[in-house]
């Protein structure tokens, strides 16, 4: 706690001296966390007291001793990991086949102006549909198994990619383009050495929204007849009347979203050191 | 020599930006633009670069036509334009990817002491100062050893002191190889303390208005009389340019000083 409360001062002096910098920014990559981490813990504390204390029964809102004595249940018989494994697998194929078309398609929008008057409209007219009509016209062609999970994921997921590309490629700035036309650089290498750095960080955000709709996606799927995953353990549990599976289930959820996008952003971090902008100083002390 | 034969630019949306400009301009010779804004010094300067296309007329350099941009010509804008991802080594070795890594470190560690930034070497452009900045930007530049170098208004968004520091900057680093400077300014005093020659435009449509020869030794000083008189010149060339007709030239010119852009 002393620690939380004494981090702004500490943020403010950083740029004294490199020593300061270096422990301020070891404490805070501790701290930031910690901070977060404040909320939900101290709600799951305050309901396993107000069960504890009689205050309420808890059967519909299991208190987290329940939740995590359901967890642990389902680990030791090898089930959690299975469903794990399997919500894990669709989304990562899902995220890897969205993230490829959409980088393409984005890619080739935002540098050809001939092709996005050709095929942005397309997109922009199939990106208006709710993903989720998709579903019966995916089972009908793809079979209610895998494929037509993955696939409704991957267009989760394309499209966020697709349209972060295509718009960070039409917003670099046309001033750090003439930059590499003065020093002539041929048309890979202005790709290489202008573009491909100027819209990381664009795209780093928008892998992280695609990810995030992966996830999204994946219940959906999962909803649709499963008999593996972290959707089907939902399901199971409203049909059996077990809250606590369920709210073990989106616990998971949360924690392997959380876990995947900080992954994205740790892989990302090293390329994107150089960025001037508000959020990379850790926002408003 | 650069030569600009009645050079002519009118934009696609139909703005007739600059009409046969025409000048010879001798390698080693810095020569300063001078106008009113709007009156097609950027669009001059771009036509140069090979950054923009000529509609009529040509540049050439040594003979060459220049449609595109030229390894024998660099040019350095009011922003310093770094790229925000490569450390302040690196934007200044931006334009040597065709020689090896220590050939290349080499010559960004002299241009670094040359500009006074060694101990930035590896900073990020976003940690430096605005003159610091631009010094990068000059560095990045001349470091490919141009012919010619082009300057857009390179220290109008810095301060008073800073400009000044950075004009003498300039000469000292243009002394080392003495390449051909052409410079836009607004600022009668920096035209007049850099330049051999003072080309003063007239606006709508831009074109060259007069020709004022600055010969002073170098280094100048800014208090003499004779600097004095020559910036009363361009200040009197730049009032009629704007059609400005004074009889008292002398008493408006130095109101015309804050006033005439
Ligand atoms: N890309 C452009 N398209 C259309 N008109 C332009 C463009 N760039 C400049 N102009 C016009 O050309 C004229 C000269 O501009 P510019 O060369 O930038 O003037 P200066 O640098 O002397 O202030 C101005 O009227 C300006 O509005
Ligand atoms: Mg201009």
């Amino acid at each position: 706690m002393a620690m939380t409360v004494e981090l702004p001062a500490l943020e403010r002096t950083d740029s004294t001296t490199p020593e300061t910098k270096v422990s301020s920014a070891r404490l805070r990559r501790y701290a930031g966390p910690a901070l977060g981490l404040l909320l939900p813990v101290g709600l799951a504390v305050a309901w396993e007291i107000a069960v504890w204390a009689g205050l309420s029964n808890g059967r519909l809102v299991p208190p987290p001793t329940k939740i995590f004595a359901t967890m642990v249940e389902l680990a030791k018989s090898g089930e959690l990991s299975r469903h794990i494994i399997a919500t894990l697998s669709r989304v990562a194929s899902g995220f890897v086949i969205g993230v490829v078309a959409g980088t393409l398609f984005g890619a080739i929008s935002g540098y050809w102006g001939l092709a996005r008057r050709l095929l942005d409209p397309t997109v922009q007219a199939l990106r208006a549909i709710p993903s989720i009509a998709w579903v019966p016209l995916f089972i009908l062609w793809l079979g209610i198994f895998e494929t037509s999970k993955v696939a409704l994921i991957a267009v989760g997921v394309f499209f966020p990619v697709y349209l972060g590309v295509m718009g960070a490629i039409l917003s670099v700035d046309r001033k750090i383009v003439e930059v590499g036309r003065t020093f002539r650089l041929s048309g890979p290498a202005m790709i290489r050495r202008i573009l491909l750095p100027a819209v990381l960080p664009a795209y780093v955000v928008a892998l992280r929204v695609g990810l995030g709709l992966g996830w999204m996606f994946v219940v959906a799927a999962e909803f649709m007849g499963a008999s593996e995953g972290l959707g089907y353990l939902l399901i199971d549990g409203q049909q059996l009347g077990k809250p606590a599976q369920i709210v073990a289930a989106i616990v998971i959820f949360a924690i392997l979203g959380k876990t995947t996008d900080w992954l994205i952003e740790l892989a990302t971090a090293p390329l994107l050191r150089w960025q001037d902008a508000f959020g990379g100083k850790g926002g408003a002390a | 020599m650069l030569a600009l034969d009645r050079v002519g630019k009118t934009y696609p949306n139909g703005v007739h930006a600059l009409e046969r400009f025409s000048a010879d301009i001798k390698l080693g010779e810095i020569v300063a633009i001078i106008g009113g804004s709007g009156c097609g010094k950027s669009t001059l300067l771009r036509a140069i670069a090979g950054l923009d296309r000529a509609t009529t007329g040509t540049v050439t350099l040594d003979d060459i036509a220049i449609t595109a941009p030229h390894a024998k010509i660099g040019i350095i804008f009011q922003e310093p334009r770094l790229l925000p991802w490569l450390s302040v080594a690196d934007n200044i070795g931006f334009g040597l990817s065709e020689l090896s890594a220590a050939a290349r470190r080499e010559k960004v560690a002299q241009a670094l002491a040359r500009v006074g930034l060694t101990d930035k070497a590896n900073a990020w452009p976003r940690e430096l100062s605005g003159g610091q900045a631009q010094r990068v930007a000059i560095a990045r530049a001349l470091v490919p050893q141009p012919e010619v170098l082009l300057l857009d208004e390179p220290f109008s968004a810095l301060d008073a002191f800073t400009r000044r520091d950075l004009q003498d900057h300039l000469l000292d680093l243009w002394n080392d190889t003495r390449p051909t400077l052409m410079l836009v300014t607004h600022d009668v005093d920096e035209a007049v303390v850099l330049a051999d020659r003072v080309l003063v435009m007239r606006p709508r449509p831009g074109r060259l208005f007069e020709e004022i020869k600055v010969n002073l030794a170098r280094p100048r000083d800014r208090n003499s009389p004779h600097f004095d008189n020559f910036k009363r010149r361009v200040l009197t060339a730049l009032d009629r340019s704007l059609d400005r007709n004074v009889p008292d030239a002398d008493a408006k010119s130095t109101a015309g000083e804050a006033m005439w852009w």
